[in-house]
């Protein structure tokens, strides 16, 4: 459910975080975004729905650069960066998670963290090792403890259990000043305890930092959120509230089961 | 704890492993008991071809990146030192002054290398290897064909260091100081920016290319600056390669040469910048004293069993080898853990070479 302080957010912002305009994406005949038109808002946070092979992730290569649009623009905080490659979008305030953890093995976590921090910064081609009072050296430190990760921060990625690979993807995410961020499926193989820590994180980030999240788990993905979109077949196929979402009869018939609740 | 020496960059005495500091005092000894013979041909050497196995080492082992072009970089800056300097041949040589020539031999490695980079790295893997190799081959040929600028089959002949503050550095000793001073300052180099943000970042770009570049990195431009920067350490061995041998020809940039490289790198190991000067040891060593034990002809199968024989017992070298061995006496019965452990007392120790 979003609260007042949620309502109060989007009724403040103006500005669009993001807006993708006739966005599509063609893998040869393979058409995996068709003619997608979306808006959010500054500091929104919206879920995505659909179900496997609606587009959904294909929406946020889209939007990061991963592969480029076949046809469309895409406007991130009023700045039309469809022809600039993935890092330039980057240090405009994007960042994003992957549905399988991407990281880097061979680094240990606060090393992996710090280069988060560092991607945003000046600095990328010092040949100077960190110092330990490095402005991204202290940021890692600190994000690190938000995810509670600090304790395991020397050990290697590859020694870490899967949640807290998932836990870190988060605090990449969260590095540098993120304007928006784009989750893709943040919960999945989680636990019911690190399920609860992942929505208490997502609830607790700043109201100016905004979100589009991709989660299977409607009780995530509802809680969370200020508006859902529901994808279906690289189509925009719905938008609305959460509840409206939740009592909306087509979308019951495709997703949650015929007639059934969630869950 | 080690994280604070590993960031803050310090170091001191006490924190030296004694292994070390018996290397240290080992390599500035050896010339007081070692034979001309054995300071040359076997020391001074081994430095060189390690120099130029350290700038695949840093290409390879951090960078993910396999170049066989390395050697084609060093032979650039030995036929530029023939070219701009002095020779023997009545060919070329503008007769430049040392310092300069080394300067402008070494910036167009660099820059050779650093194109090499430009047209390589976009490419992943086996295409890596093809295109470098591809660039080994061409400028093989070129400098065997073109004979104003590089005198054809013959090469140059007659390159020699200057003589410095009253000592003629192509001397035993003080060339072995030289290449001495060189590799190890290379070594430490690398060591030391394996930490660095830049360092971290090619091996993290190595681990992970699309990650890197959705946390704001651009990945071509920092490999590309890895090339730099490892044409400028296989510069400087060409240097000293050149005025070791006193002369460069088509055969001293030979593919076969290339791929000793090759080889020299991945026997020594390729996780840690020691690793070259260890294979380059064994290399040189096998080359000098194999005909003992075998004909001339058969050396390179003496060389290929070798090759053949680490690759198979120990993916990442001798380096790997030494590191298994110790865990394995550290961690009495635990192989699991010894197999498969990095050197994490190791600040320049690196993960796996594996691409996720």
């Amino acid at each position: 459910m979003p609260g007042t302080d949620a309502l109060s957010r989007l009724q403040n912002t103006g500005q669009y975080a993001l807006e993708l305009e006739a966005v599509s994406r063609h893998f040869g005949a393979l058409v995996a975004l068709a003619d997608v038109n979306m808006s959010v808002k500054a500091g929104e946070r919206r879920a995505v729905l659909g179900s496997n092979g609606a587009g959904k992730t294909t929406l946020f290569n889209a939007i990061t650069g991963d592969f480029p649009t076949t046809t469309g623009r895409v406007r991130l905080f009023g700045e039309d960066v469809t022809d600039l490659p993935t890092q330039e979008r980057i240090r405009r305030g994007l960042r994003r998670t992957y549905q399988i953890s991407l990281l880097f093995n061979g680094l240990s976590v606060l090393d992996n963290t710090f280069l988060a921090c560092r991607g945003v910064t000046r600095g990328r081609f010092s040949l100077r090792r960190p110092k330990r009072d490095d402005s991204s050296m202290e940021l890692a430190q600190s994000l690190l403890e938000a995810v509670h990760l600090d304790d395991v921060k020397d050990k290697l990625v590859s020694e870490l259990s899967y949640g807290q690979q998932r836990q870190l993807e988060i605090a990449l995410a969260l590095s540098g000043a993120p304007r928006l961020i784009l989750f893709d499926e943040p919960a999945a193989g989680l636990s019911p305890t690190e399920r609860t820590l992942l929505v208490n994180i997502l609830q607790s980030l700043p109201t100016h930092i905004g979100f589009i999240i991709i989660e299977h788990d409607m009780d995530v993905a509802l809680r969370v959120s200020d508006r859902v979109t529901m994808m279906h077949n690289g189509r925009i196929f719905k938008e609305g509230t959460p509840e409206e979402i939740e009592n909306d009869d087509e979308v019951q018939e495709l997703y949650l089961g015929h007639g059934g609740g969630h869950d | 704890m080690n994280s604070s020496r590993l960031f803050s960059g310090s170091f001191s005495l006490r924190e030296l492993h004694p292994a070390t500091i018996v290397t240290v005092v080992f390599l500035i000894a050896y010339p007081s008991f070692a034979s001309n013979f054995f300071i040359l041909q076997i020391g001074a050497y081994s430095l060189i071809l390690g120099t130029i196995a350290l700038s695949l080492m840093m290409l390879a082992g951090y960078g993910g990146m396999v170049s066989l072009a390395q050697l084609t970089v060093a032979g650039l800056a030995a036929y530029l030192m023939a070219i701009l300097g002095d020779n023997s041949m009545g060919v070329m040589g503008l007769g430049w002054p040392w310092w300069l020539t080394v300067i402008v031999s070494v910036l167009g490695a660099a820059l050779f290398s650093t194109f090499i980079g430009a047209v390589s790295v976009r490419t992943e893997g086996i295409y890596t290897i093809m295109i470098t190799l591809a660039v080994a081959v061409a400028f093989f040929y070129f400098v065997r064909q073109n004979y104003v600028l590089f005198n054809g089959f013959t090469g140059f002949a007659g390159v020699e260091p200057p003589t410095l503050f009253g000592v003629y550095w192509r001397d035993p000793v003080p060339f072995y100081y030289l290449t001495l001073t060189v590799a190890a300052g290379f070594f430490f180099a690398v060591y030391y920016c394996a930490r660095s943000t830049f360092g971290l970042g090619l091996q993290a770009i190595r681990d992970n290319p699309r990650r890197m570049r959705a946390l704001g990195f651009n990945i071509t431009l920092h490999r590309i600056v890895a090339y730099f920067f490892a044409g400028v350490i296989a510069g400087f061995a060409g240097v000293l390669l050149v005025w070791f041998n006193g002369r460069v020809s088509p055969g001293t940039i030979g593919v076969d040469v290339a791929i000793d490289i090759l080889v020299i790198a991945v026997v020594g190991g390729m996780r840690h910048p020691i690793g070259p000067f260890i294979g380059a040891i064994a290399f040189v060593l096998l080359e000098n004293f194999a005909i003992d034990l075998i004909d001339r002809e058969r050396f390179n199968m003496v060389i290929g069993t070798a090759f053949l024989l680490v690759v198979l017992f120990s993916p990442d070298g001798l380096l790997g080898l030494w590191n298994r061995f110790r865990d394995r006496f550290r961690f009495r019965g635990n192989a699991l853990l010894g197999a498969e452990r990095v050197n994490k007392d190791d600040p320049a120790s690196t993960g796996s070479l594996e691409k996720s």
